[in-house]
């Protein structure tokens, strides 16, 4: 293995635990980078040590510790006083690299005393590793920008000192969903792919995997933990189905399901099933279960709707969302109870909730449409025309728009 | 009687003014603080940080509402503060919960400027 991957696949752990040391995010990274440099000179002449990370931590503080006593301003002289309130303990037990580290890094990243944006950013960089303008061409700002954001969230975590710990007792099912909304929303810009650059959104997808496995690794206990990971997986199974070789959006029921990737399935329904059982009211393990079943089917014909809609159904009592509402509505449809799917519609139209989501115009048009009233459907499908934003389902919506023109002729 | 004394001031002009001058500024406030203390007039006062490191805090239904940076609506009016002592940000939040207007209104949470003592 060469050094930078070693190097990528350690350095979240050296930080983590370089973080607690010297309680301030910049000193650690530029500790760790420079210890990695040293690295580069000593590993290929002496050989790779046998605890990496270890290796890191320590080299990294000893350069921490230079730094301090070369720096002579007010700020350094505040790291000094931190420092030496934390040098008390046994220097090799302080370096040793401690899961419980990860963990206080994720919690410390998504405070939610921060903004969620800087959230999102700092998770990147920290846990994932992704440089400033990786993250700044992700989500479509410019680089100084983001580094901006990065600075501001740094400083109020050392000024307002926000803890470097995991929260304990019953605050911990409250972060863990803010932990868990970061994560899910990482996934989500990559997944959704609405704007920017396709290949660096496809990469986010992939890290909010990695970091659901870190989650897992680190909380095997939570349904919650194990809902969020398999309703990744089991969305990212159709990555190469849900867009054709023109680049445009197919529908979960025009997808060649041969595409699908199986092992991922397999792994997202084994992950589906376990969470449901340890969390049975779980916002992700109930949506983990409902693409489950979606996977299941071997064609579009085949899904099992009724089981969905009572999933949904469950969500809903459990989550009350406008969204979920919707969707189980469209379930419902699905079922074979066109009318009372649009009864469903037709109720959360009246809440004025999501007058603005493109969605709810473009679900009511689809049971118009299947309902045979073309004319009422056009006029639905023109109505989600208006507050589409994303490309390839503006086209979807246009292709059927022109069918329902073409039929009405 | 007692009275609080609430400092307004334009953070990014006071940032963008030369060292020098916001120590001269600094000076002043000291000269201040030793002067009603003399008078015995001086109950309290601390300087806070800038508005980049407050949270606002607010309970509905029970749950604990976080959210980066200060109170910036105006239908809501100052109406008292407290100062305490917390070990870090998430002590404060909690503290902040148990004030009965976190129901209705909010509060803000800033944490307080470290300053040399003034005697």
């Amino acid at each position: 293995m060469d050094l930078d991957s070693v190097y990528r696949e350690q350095r979240p752990r050296a930080l983590a635990t370089l973080i607690r040391i010297l309680r301030d995010f910049d000193l650690a990274e530029d500790a760790l980078q420079e210890a990695f440099a040293a690295a580069l000179q000593q590993w290929p002449a002496e050989g790779t040590p046998r605890n990496p990370c270890a290796w890191l931590v320590s080299a990294a503080r000893h350069k921490a510790i230079d730094r301090i006593r070369r720096e002579r301003s007010f700020a350094a002289r505040r790291h000094l006083v931190a420092w030496q309130a934390e040098s008390v303990l046994p220097a090799d037990e302080a370096d040793e690299p401690f899961p419980d580290d990860m963990l206080r890094l994720i919690f410390t990243c998504c405070h939610p005393a921060l903004a969620l944006e800087a959230q999102v950013a700092l998770t990147l960089k920290t846990l994932c590793g992704l440089s400033v303008e990786e993250i700044a061409r992700a989500f479509v700002v410019a680089p100084a920008t983001m580094a901006q954001r990065l600075v501001r969230a740094k400083a109020k975590i050392r000024t307002a000192r926000i803890p470097y710990e995991v929260p304990g007792g019953d605050r911990l099912a409250d972060r863990l969903e803010g932990v868990l909304r970061v994560v899910y929303l990482v996934f989500n810009e990559g997944y959704a792919a609405t704007s920017g650059d396709a290949l660096v959104r496809r990469d986010l997808a992939q890290e909010a995997i990695r970091l659901g496995r870190l989650l897992r690794a680190l909380l095997p206990a939570s349904g919650e933990v194990g809902g969020l990971l398999a309703l990744m997986v089991l969305h990212d199974s159709r990555r190469t189905a849900r867009v054709d070789a023109q680049g445009e959006l197919v529908t979960l029921d025009e997808q060649d399901r041969s595409r699908w990737d199986q092992a991922q399935i397999a792994e997202g329904l084994a992950l589906a099933e376990e969470s449901v059982r340890r969390s049975r009211a779980g916002f992700y393990a109930l949506q983990a279960a409902i693409a489950a079943v979606h996977g299941q089917a071997a064609t579009a014909a085949d899904t099992d709707w009724r089981q969905i809609a009572g999933l949904y159904a469950l969500l809903l009592r459990a989550h009350p969302s406008p969204v979920i509402a919707l969707n189980h509505a469209a379930a419902v449809a699905m079922c074979g109870a066109l009318e009372q799917g649009l009864a469903l519609i037709q109720r959360i139209e009246e809440t004025g909730a999501l007058s603005q989501y493109h969605l709810l115009p473009a679900a009511r048009a689809d049971l118009l449409r299947r309902l045979g009233r073309t004319h009422e459907a056009a006029c639905a499908y023109e109505r989600a025309l208006g507050l589409v934003t994303q490309e390839p389902e503006r086209r979807y919506l246009e292709r059927r728009l022109r069918e329902m023109r073409d039929a009405e002729r | 009687m007692k009275y609080l004394l609430l400092i307004y001031e334009n953070e990014a002009s006071f940032a963008s003014i030369p060292e020098a001058e916001q120590g001269r500024i600094f000076g002043e406030y000291m000269d201040y603080t030793r002067r009603i203390k003399k008078n015995g007039n001086y109950i309290g006062g601390e300087a806070l940080e800038p508005v980049a490191t407050a949270t606002t805090v607010r309970v509905k239904d029970g749950k604990t509402l976080t959210t980066d940076g200060p109170f910036a609506e105006t239908r809501e009016q100052l109406g008292g503060f407290y100062l305490v002592e917390a070990k870090d940000l998430d002590e404060a939040i909690s503290l902040a919960t148990g004030i009965p207007a976190v129901r209705n209104g909010c509060i803000e949470v800033r944490p307080i400027m470290p300053t040399p003592p003034v005697d």
